[in-house]
């Protein structure tokens, strides 16, 4: 699995600019001072103890989150609070959440197709077209005009990836994907975000999965108390983790697996 | 006995137990025990002794025929009664020969309302529905309508408007053009009229003869305040509730104050301000119809409820909706019209549907400030010193028409609440 390490990215443009980015929840500094630099085609892998400022992190990208200092630049765009902006890097860059977060009261083509044929005005046509080559590609086709409560969890979640990836984004964001499944499905889902990465998606995905990062990441961020404490490609990160927390944290998480 | 079934059914019948059958239900659930035996026995005497009174009174002893109040005494119920004033407590003082025309009113209505429960015309059929539904009743009851010229350049100017701003990305060339050429008369004729040059000219339909709103009565006036009332109230109790959950301090603000402020004050109150005060406070010579100052108040007032009810059910979504939404990309307008009242709704058809028939009773209040709905014209019925001494038919066949109209409306909301829900299982 050591192939990632061969891929020059050096050369490749930053799609994704944190610059000095600080967070507080009301007293509580969750994002302190935060740098990184997201290339085109990267895969990220962000971990950390819960509390650590890893979901917040990302979503800041997306503003579902705001951050109070700093600058976060999407595809040349600073984030501000201008709506217009907002809406444009959200078109850009898809999310997969925890939760999956589908709509309840509309079929899976529905929750695929509705952001193409609103956000994007395409044609219904072409969206259920673009809607049904993606639910092949998370191998589920034939759920398509059923409802998200009929589905598994495994399946819901690749719905959601698909329905992520129906807008054509540059940039996936995934918010622990596989936490709220059964162990029995994390696998089905791990499949297809690998896939994912291996066609060249930017990724950047907040998980304890560290056979996936191993997998496919080409750098593993370690977040304790909303800094950004070490990061390194997967093997140096962790055959040598430099802190102590790093230390700390992959003997709690690894011991188990 | 049991019929022979095939044998794919047979597989489906349920499993033997020992209380299938009639006698074995009733051994179970009405002779368990000494004690649930014997509370059986007593309410089956009870009700039957009640209902062979009641039966007794309203059919075997009643009078159906009498020419007068006294004829019917010494009898049960005295429906003669109804019989006298069926056509005064259904349609009040409306003139006696033209009752045709707030009979078919109410029948197109009902005909509005039986078409607009059906899913299948929850499109731009509702508005075709409700449009000839809402023209036809008004014909009938007022007999002659007139439409100025300046409203139907304003209904010109929105069509136009809105017709532009909401499919400018899915009409062609042809539809978008006509939008804008019924935007542009609109306006153009507008500002025309404004300037004077146009002259204060309207359409005037009239086939029948002219009857004010003061002489409404009995059963159209019930439905109309009813249908109308939270036809408006449903849309503007909506908006209360989503601006109420607003980030604008502002309009948050607004919304909470005048959904406290009306809910703080009973009905009946509100009325007599739209019937008595309101009068004082508008310039001289200008007059609103007691009817509509009625009506608006209604409006308000259910608006205000109706917020609360939708406001439950926004507050129910979980978090994840609303940022799913937003990371798509949709706008808050996609967001609402499309993830979120769509889920919202379901959610609260059951209180909302007890707010409606709450509301569809209340309507009743309007008495108070001398606007004769059904209730009210019932009641009239009884100041007739021929009829005198039977209330208990009048309200009893009033109450049995309220029913009517209130049950069906429950009935719809559990029609609706599995209509909608199916696929959906959560």
């Amino acid at each position: 699995m050591a192939a990632n390490a061969a891929r020059d990215l050096s050369s490749a443009a930053s799609v994704i600019e944190l610059r000095a980015v600080n967070k507080w929840f009301g007293q509580f500094h969750v994002l302190s001072d935060i740098n990184l630099d997201v290339r085109e085609g990267e895969k990220i892998v962000i971990c950390g103890p819960s509390g650590s400022g890893k979901s917040t992190l990302i979503r800041c990208i997306n503003r579902l989150e705001e951050h109070q200092a700093g600058d976060i630049v999407v595809h040349g765009v600073t984030l501000s609070n201008d709506v217009k902006n907002i809406e444009a890097i959200r078109r850009e860059v898809g999310m997969v959440f925890q939760s999956f977060n589908l709509f309840p009261h509309l079929t899976i083509l529905d929750n695929l197709t509705l952001a193409p044929i609103w956000v994007k005005k395409m044609p219904k046509k072409d969206a259920e077209e673009i809607a049904m080559g993606l639910l092949k590609r998370v191998r589920i086709p034939e759920q398509a005009l059923k409802y998200p409560g009929q589905l598994s969890g495994g399946q819901q979640q690749r719905v959601a990836i698909a329905r992520a990836l129906c807008m054509r984004p540059k940039i996936m964001l995934f918010d622990e994907p596989t936490s709220a499944l059964d162990p029995e499905m994390v696998k089905e889902v791990l499949d297809v975000m690998i896939e994912l990465a291996r066609e060249g998606m930017t990724m950047l995905v907040v998980t304890h999965e560290m056979g996936f990062a191993r997998a496919v990441a080409d750098r593993v961020i370690f977040m304790d108390r909303g800094e950004i404490v070490e990061q390194n490609e997967p093997e140096e990160f962790f055959a040598n983790p430099r802190n102590e927390r790093t230390k700390l944290f992959l003997g709690q998480i690894l011991h188990h697996h | 006995m049991t019929d022979v079934l095939p044998v794919g059914e047979r597989r489906q019948l349920a499993p033997p137990v020992d209380d299938s059958g009639v006698l074995g239900w009733i051994r179970k659930n009405l002779f368990s025990s000494w004690g649930n035996g014997i509370t059986t026995v007593v309410l089956i005497f009870a009700v039957g002794w009640i209902l062979a009174g009641f039966l007794d009174w309203a059919v075997l002893t009643a009078n159906f025929t009498a020419a007068s109040g006294s004829e019917c005494r010494g009898y049960g119920a005295c429906w003669a009664l109804i019989r006298e004033k069926y056509r005064y407590i259904f349609f009040g003082s409306f003139p006696y020969e033209q009752h045709w025309r707030p009979l078919f009113a109410v029948i197109a209505m009902l005909a509005m309302l039986v078409l607009s429960a059906d899913r299948r015309m929850w499109n731009w059929r509702l508005l075709v529905i409700w449009g000839v539904g809402s023209f036809v009743t008004f014909l009938l009851m007022f007999g002659q309508i007139h439409i100025p010229l300046s409203l139907m350049l304003t209904v010109a100017l929105i069509l136009g408007g809105a017709g532009m701003s909401l499919r400018k990305l899915i009409a062609g060339a042809g539809e978008m053009n006509a939008y804008r050429a019924l935007a542009a008369i609109g306006l153009a004729g507008l500002a025309l009229r404004i300037a004077g040059v146009l002259p204060g000219w309207s359409l005037a339909i009239a086939p029948l003869d002219y009857v004010e709103t003061s002489l409404w009565g009995g059963i159209p006036v019930t439905i109309i305040l009813a249908t109308y009332g939270l036809a408006f109230a449903f849309p503007y109790g909506v908006l209360l509730a989503l601006g109420r959950r607003s980030n604008l301090p502002l309009i948050k603000g607004l919304c909470v104050g005048f959904i406290e402020l009306i809910r703080g004050v009973p009905l009946i109150s509100l009325l007599i301000m739209a019937s008595v005060m309101l009068p004082l406070f508008l310039p001289s010579g200008t007059t609103i119809d007691k009817f509509l100052r009625a009506q608006v108040a209604v409006i308000l007032f259910a608006g205000a409820y109706i917020a609360e009810v939708i406001r439950g059910g926004l507050q129910s979504l979980p978090k994840g909706q609303f940022e799913a939404a937003d990371a798509m990309g949709l706008n808050y307008m996609q967001k609402t019209l499309l993830i979120i009242l769509p889920q919202a709704l379901r959610v609260v058809i059951p209180p909302l549907i007890n707010t409606f028939i709450g509301f569809f009773k209340d309507t009743s209040l309007v008495l108070i400030i001398g606007i004769f709905d059904f209730l009210n014209t019932a009641n009239q019925a009884l100041v007739d010193p021929n009829w005198a001494g039977f209330p208990g038919e009048v309200y009893l066949f009033a109450a049995f028409v309220y029913f009517v109209f209130c049950y069906s409306m429950s009935r719809y909301s559990k029609y609706l609440e599995v209509e909608l829900n199916k696929g959906t299982h959560r």
